[in-house]
């Protein structure tokens, strides 16, 4: 059984997006395409709007001031469709990992429903000796893959992730994005992240979000399919070339 | 060492108590020397443990209404606004009353029987328990509630399986404050008006001048305090195992 097998490509186009925040115009006016099916990566330097942006697609920032449409290639509402993963792994510390692999059906009142679909999940990320363990007993990386397992048990077309690999290292970090590439391959997912490397390795499209009000001032198509090699010329290349377009936004 | 430390403690406090006898010839109707509370407490066995039974009776049963009515409380200013908007001031300034003042008042509406004394545990106690658990209940990890709510939660699951969890620490905290000044409010009662309890009778061995048996009955109040502190603060620990604990002395 394939546990993270996904359903049918979604879309979703943000148009004419308006966020203030404290007095302050985030973006205006800005479009920003998702493509059904595939990894779009949003970077930006901190305090850009990239998390405000990502928010606003799942629904959460919904403070005044605000306006603009999240628009589905189906025609119907995001609202439902969308499961988010943040930088910090979220887990509840007084439920074990399977349990928290399987939050969203006790919050919705099933509880245990999905258990075999949840155990699945967590042999997939590798930790089926783990089900019983409680997140202190895990480790950082540990417990973002018990994170992408939960992410995963939602069984959402649409993926929105939060820089979910910053805080591991190097190494760990690496292994979770292949095995994110894997299980969320046909998802339509956005990415937003401060790292280059991470969005060329990952995305089929990459964006700098930079300014203020907020524009998107670079759209990357990374050749080849994810995860791409962290060696391979063309990444090294584009990854220069980012570098250089975040330094210049931020200068 | 570690299980004997109560043990040294009390051994110690004994010693000091004997020194300041000796050092200052207190007569023993003043100031009793602990041998003598020792004999007083062995000839007067089933007299101080059948009132300690009352005492111990209106405590535990303060300690439970209190903190029925505390956890309720807190639930529903949690729940419902406009609850807390009206709740809380009226809280406030119901502990601007000393409830030692109402003490007189509860007797004379409730008897002299334990009635009293449990209402007036009962009020000791609910303050405290409810301001913890409010508070607990109030400071949920925020990363936490938007993931519920990207997990489509309502508004009872959110409280039922990310707030009140998440405030169950803060709850143990106000529990065992509960547990320390629960004995006080049960003894002010009996002080003011009863036929029973370890207050009742330290009232009375005061007004024989036995003051051996007061002592008596004082040191057995204080075991009970210590005993029933001792046997929730483990309760609590044993019921909340996730909760992380570190000592500021360890950094």
């Amino acid at each position: 059984m394939d546990a993270s097998a996904s359903p049918a490509p979604l879309s979703v186009h943000v148009r004419s997006a308006r966020v203030v925040f404290d007095a302050e115009t985030l973006f205006d006016d800005l479009d920003f395409p998702l493509e059904g099916g595939r990894w779009t990566c949003l970077l930006g330097a901190s305090g850009v709007g990239k998390s405000t942006l990502l928010r606003t697609i799942v629904g959460l920032a919904t403070d005044g001031g605000n306006s603009g449409e999240i628009v589905c290639s189906d025609g119907l509402p995001l609202a439902g469709r969308a499961a988010m993963m943040a930088q910090r792994d979220l887990l509840f510390p007084w439920l074990t990992a399977i349990d928290n692999v399987m939050l969203g059906d006790r919050l919705r009142g099933r509880r245990g429903a999905g258990r075999e679909r949840a155990m699945a999940l967590l042999a997939e990320v590798g930790l089926a000796g783990y089900a019983d363990a409680l997140p202190a007993a895990l480790s950082g990386g540990m417990r973002q893959r018990v994170a992408l397992a939960r992410t995963l048990m939602e069984d959402r077309p649409v993926v929105l992730m939060d820089e979910p690999f910053s805080g591991l290292d190097a190494v760990t970090r690496m292994r979770l994005q292949d095995m994110a590439a894997a299980m969320l391959a046909g998802r339509t997912v956005l990415l937003v992240t401060h790292d280059p490397l991470e969005a060329l390795r990952l995305g089929h499209r990459v964006f700098i979000l930079a300014g203020r009000p907020a524009r998107l001032i670079e759209d990357l198509r990374p050749a080849g399919s994810a995860p791409r090699d962290v060696a391979d010329p063309d990444v090294l290349r584009m990854q220069g070339l980012l570098l250089h377009r975040l330094a210049e936004a931020q200068a | 060492m570690k299980p004997l430390r109560p043990l040294i403690v009390l051994a110690g406090l004994i010693a000091l108590w004997q020194l300041v006898v000796v050092a200052t010839g207190a007569p023993p109707f003043m100031l009793p020397a602990p041998a003598a509370v020792a004999r007083a407490w062995l000839s007067h066995t089933d007299l101080l443990l059948r009132h300690a039974g009352t005492t111990l009776s209106e405590i535990v049963l303060g300690m439970l209404l209190g903190s029925g009515f505390g956890i309720f409380a807190a639930l529903v200013m949690a729940y419902f606004r406009p609850a807390r908007q009206w709740l809380l001031p009226v809280l406030v300034i119901s502990q601007a009353i000393p409830v030692f003042a109402l003490a007189p008042l509860l007797v004379l509406w409730l008897g002299y029987g334990m009635a009293s004394k449990i209402a007036m545990t009962t009020l000791i106690i609910f303050f405290p328990v409810t301001a913890a658990f409010h508070d607990g209940l109030r400071r949920t990890e925020t990363g936490w509630l938007d993931l519920a709510r990207t997990m489509d939660a309502r508004r009872w699951a959110m409280l039922r399986h990310v707030r009140v969890p998440a405030a169950l620490p803060a709850l143990a905290s106000g529990l065992r404050v509960a547990a320390a000044v629960a004995p006080i409010g049960a003894v002010v009662g009996e002080w003011v008006g009863s036929s029973a309890g370890l207050g009742h009778l330290m009232l009375l061995a005061n007004g024989r001048m036995q003051v051996d048996v007061m002592f008596a009955a004082l040191a057995t109040l204080a075991a009970m305090a210590v005993i029933l502190f001792a046997l929730i603060d483990f309760g609590l620990r044993r019921a909340l195992p996730w909760q992380p604990e570190t000592a500021p002395s360890n950094d």
